[in-house]
């Protein structure tokens, strides 16, 4: 994928982060996707999620796979390390890497094709390890760089370019990682910034693997009329859950907890999510609620968006293995190897 | 009582039984009884792909000398199996002896006259001195040890030690397994003329050796290279490489200060996760492993080629088996060679290392991550199901305390400040390798890695002249590493002069083809000898080859494939090159070396051969 790299030039006055950084310093390469595509503008949400986290760039890792959405890891956070893989199996890589170095800060982007076709399986297993990241899926329905077949979420009746009609049904990430045990399950739409950034900036605090679909509607092959990815039909579908604020710790909370309609959700870290709006009977607790819940809407045609799982309870991959704290990348030598005496000593189980 | 007759030390005898038993531990009690007996010992493990009720065996051959190939001549056979009853019988030497559980009585038709049989009812003494149906069957297998025992001399003093060391603090299961020894030894020696004529007599040579399995001594290796992430699918016959692993770093890897964990173990949901994981974990820059057989490696394909290109370190531990496809699982075979040197798509290399018994698993073990890191790329140990699982006496593993780890090129944060500007793919050194930087290091050593087309400035390319300049210098470092693979071993024959020809091997074959080459010395025909250790092959393999008018390859596969990589990949003519294959999928014996080198020479010469051991191979069939 080629890239022109853009400098960080900050106009005077711009404002800056906790770090002392603008949202500039967390841009990468000029996007060399389609004009008007709908990951460009998860992109940019992703921006300026991670500038008003006041993350450090170089402790970012990107990791991706294959597709259009696995490019746009090259558009943001340029001082960070990136990692384009291979086609599905960006979830390994990403667990592997993880496994080294735990402090590092996980972005896995992928899309409908690499996670939900080739890389179905990789996605599951790395949900159920409970791998510390933000997982994105920029979700548009259809293979884009092969010029437009269909992708397995596409839905039932979604026509593409040329007419043909999608027959079998779709692969539904936010169902599928409910019902395997995701501990933070989100839907959003790359047009409604406003809802993707808060939830974004609680994925990357979520103490697991935080699963963020977002319906990213391809303009080249899957923006006309019969398909169900595009701008208009998912403008016209989507209704918000409920809306979930992230509040940093020590931050006040200007509604008061326990007002109808509001609920928190405390993060390992100390920081809240704040959900309002939310439905008579809704929990974002609930897993067998919000399955529910969800269900009735997609019943009705509707889209259901926002953070609507989302449990803190659960340990990641190194808690439930009981990694030391140190990043096993760090630690030293001496203490990995056990050295001749300890050698000597084992030959004589080998008598 | 010695007689003229008396073989000491110097002979074989194999188990027939039925899998899921119990078997396996009493056939492991006597070899480990002879090899604490000071005497060289090699025990083979023929099992089945299956868990319970298929026909087993184990075969053990004792030989003062330190032979441990796999001998084809049996002295005795222990008849516990009467599924296999017939072809058990067939395979006992003329003048050997036939032991067998006569609680049932035996077909007169099996009966042969060159064969002495001895029945002993091991099912009606069990059932008459155990309540429980499990405990009669299990204690049967120690009841036959007990009868082994008495007839080969086998100090029965050294066998309860090892009862005592193994059941030490199950006391009820202890003296069971007493009692059914005495109940074995006591009926031989009341019933027959105790100890046979070939028999085991205490030596000296095992002072400085121990008794283990090369997938053990594999993850000792990754242990003390200081491998933190392994991830692996579990595949026959790679599994207890990382259960091994694991068992260690719980021992040795717990903090002792916090309790927790320096090592990161993961089961994937398959083999490409597997490969994945440790690709991720090197770029991260931790030591990784993965441990696996042939269908895993068909799997991993993609991501190798991902490891090569991009550049990232990465050891495989291959433990070879049966192929293609689903093969013979619980067999052992050399041939994924060539799917090893070139796997995956494009032009592609890789740095392969060849044990040929436990003891080089370590070192190899060792050396795959010091080659993986010092040259960015993927290193796949081979080892092999007979190298793997069985247990072979080999010196004692030791470590050198001063020993560094080559990490390789790998930009400190200091020499990253330093830096202009960090290119990824620039910068090499006389060994083509380039710097690399961590993830979370310093802003400035930014950059991504990629699988697709790159330059060496490390940015995304589609233009000739930036791609071939890369993959140009990914073929040098490919090249470079030939000098860092171990060496070849290579010995002189014993004629005199320069020998015509050679035997050229790799792996497990080591034994066998070193024992056929005393063997043909001491019928005159005299031979060089040479054990490939590693690919890219040096330039003292090429020589050596070079140097003879025929070099007789010697493989277990169908399509010589190590001649086939020998031909591609150095200038040795190919006339200079014959191959010998064994691929059934049992260990090489030197019998069979010493057959297929005569017809090969077109001198066959069956009788002397079979004298030898070259019996043809009668245990085909028990697929699981």
């Amino acid at each position: 994928m080629p890239s022109i790299s853009k400098p960080i030039a900050a106009p005077p006055g711009s404002q800056t982060n906790d770090l002392g950084l603008t949202v500039r310093h967390y841009e990468g390469a000029m996007s060399t996707l389609c004009a008007g595509c709908g990951h460009d503008s998860i992109t940019a949400a992703l921006i300026r999620a991670l500038w008003e986290l006041s993350i450090q760039p170089h402790r970012i890792a990107k990791m991706s796979g294959i597709g259009c959405s696995s490019k746009t890891p090259t558009y943001f956070a340029s001082g960070a390390h990136g990692f384009n893989s291979v086609h599905g199996r960006m979830p390994a890589v990403a667990t592997g890497a993880a496994a080294a170095n735990r402090e590092l800060l996980y972005i896995g982007i992928s899309g409908d094709g690499d996670s939900l076709s080739i890389g179905l399986g990789q996605m599951s297993h790395a949900i159920r390890r409970n791998v510390r990241m933000l997982y994105v899926i920029e979700n548009n329905g259809v293979y884009g760089l092969t010029k437009g077949q269909f992708s397995a979420s596409a839905d039932v009746g979604s026509k593409l370019k040329k007419g043909e009609e999608n027959q079998m049904t779709p692969i539904d990430p936010v169902f599928l990682g409910l019902s395997i045990g995701a501990t933070f399950v989100a839907r959003s739409f790359s047009g409604d910034k406003q809802q993707l950034v808060p939830i974004l900036k609680a994925a990357l605090k979520h103490r697991g693997l935080a699963l963020v679909d977002v319906i990213s509607p391809c303009v080249t092959f899957n923006d006309h009329e019969g398909s169900t990815k595009s701008y208009l039909y998912t403008r016209r579908h989507e209704k918000q859950v409920a809306q979930a604020d992230f509040v940093p710790p020590a931050r006040e909370i200007s509604a008061p907890i326990g007002a109808e309609g509001v609920t928190t959700i405390a993060m390992h870290d100390g920081s809240l999510v704040r959900f309002s709006a939310v439905p008579e009977g809704y929990d974002p607790g609930d897993r067998a609620r919000v399955f529910d819940y969800l269900q009735g809407q997609q019943a009705q045609g509707l889209i259901p968006t926002g953070l609507l799982y989302l449990d803190e309870s659960v340990p990641d991959m190194h808690e439930r293995s009981n990694t030391s704290d140190t990043p096993l990348v760090q630690v030293p030598f001496e203490s990995l190897c056990p050295g001749s005496g300890a050698l000597e000593r084992l030959m004589e189980d080998f008598r | 009582m010695p007689d003229a007759n008396s073989r000491v030390n110097d002979f074989a005898f194999k188990l027939a039984n039925v899998n899921g038993t119990g078997s396996a531990s009493a056939n492991g009690l006597l070899m480990q009884a002879i090899f604490r007996m000071g005497i060289p010992v090699s025990g083979k493990n023929l099992f089945p792909s299956n868990i319970q009720g298929l026909p087993t065996w184990y075969e053990i051959r004792v030989n003062k000398d330190g032979r441990t190939a796999r001998a084809l001549d049996y002295d005795l056979i222990v008849a516990m199996n009467a599924q296999t009853y017939a072809r058990d019988i067939k395979e006992v030497r003329p003048g050997g002896y036939l032991l067998f559980d006569s609680s049932w009585p035996l077909d007169k038709d099996l009966r042969r006259a060159d064969v002495t049989f001895l029945g002993v009812p091991f099912a009606q003494l069990c059932v008459e001195h155990f309540r429980e149906p499990r405990e009669r069957i299990l204690m049967k297998n120690v009841a036959y040890a007990g009868s082994v025992i008495a007839l080969l001399d086998i100090e029965l003093s050294v066998a309860e030690e090892l009862l005592q060391e193994t059941f030490g603090k199950k006391k009820a299961l202890l003296e069971s397994n007493h009692e059914a020894l005495k109940l074995g030894y006591d009926f031989a020696k009341q019933n027959f003329e105790c100890p046979l004529a070939f028999r085991a007599r205490r030596m000296n040579a095992n002072g400085d050796k121990i008794l283990i399995d090369g997938n053990t001594a594999t993850a000792l290796g990754a242990l003390y290279a200081g491998c933190t992430v392994a991830a692996w699918y579990p595949i026959t016959p790679a599994t207890s490489v990382m259960e091994s692993f694991k068992t260690l770093c719980e021992r040795y890897r717990k903090d002792p200060q916090t309790g927790k964990s320096n090592f990161a173990i993961l089961q994937a949901e398959d083999e490409l996760a597997a490969i994945g994981i440790v690709i991720g974990a090197g770029w991260a820059g931790a030591r990784a492993f993965t441990s696996t057989a042939g269908p895993g490696i068909s799997l991993m394909n993609e991501f190798l080629g991902l490891a090569y290109y991009a550049e990232i370190p990465a050891v495989l531990v291959d433990v070879q088996r049966v192929g293609p496809s689903t093969g013979m699982p619980t067999r052992t075979q050399q041939a994924d060679l060539l799917l090893c040197a070139y796997a995956s798509h494009g032009d592609t290399k890789h740095i392969l290392l060849f044990p040929a018994h436990p003891a080089e698993c370590f070192e190899f073990a060792v050396k795959s991550f010091d080659l993986a890191e010092r040259f960015q790329t993927p290193v796949i140990l081979m080892s092999d199901l007979d190298i793997g699982m069985n247990d072979w006496v080999v010196p004692r593993l030791t470590w050198d305390d001063s020993y560094k780890p080559d990490r390789g090129r790998v930009l400190s944060p200091e020499q990253i400040e330093k830096l202009t500007a960090f290119h990824r793919y620039s910068n090499e050194d006389e060994n083509f390798v380039t710097p690399r930087t961590l993830p979370g290091v310093s802003p400035k050593g930014a950059y991504l890695t990629r699988g697709s087309g790159h330059n060496r400035l490390g940015g995304y390319t589609e233009l000739p002249d930036e791609y071939q300049d890369v993959v140009d210098r990914l073929a040098g470092k490919h090249r470079a590493a030939a000098r860092f693979i171990p060496p070849p071993v290579i010995e002189k024959g014993q004629g005199k002069g320069r020998a015509p020809f050679s035997l050229v091997t790799l792996g497990g074959c080591d034994a066998a083809v070193r024992e056929a080459l005393d063997l043909l010395s001491k019928r005159g025909i005299h031979g060089d000898y040479m054990r490939i250790r590693g690919f890219p092959f040096g330039a003292e393999a090429e020589t050596f080859l070079n140097a003879h008018d025929v070099n007789y390859i010697v493989e277990q596969n169908r399509d010589h494939q190590l001649k086939s990589l020998i031909a591609l990949e150095t200038s040795v003519p190919k006339e200079r090159l014959k191959s010998l294959l064994f691929y059934g999928g049992f260990p090489l014996s030197a019998g069979q070396v010493v057959e297929g080198f005569l017809s090969a020479i077109g001198r066959p010469d069956r009788e002397a051969a079979r004298g030898l051991g070259g019996m043809p191979d009668v245990l085909s069939g028990a697929e699981g």
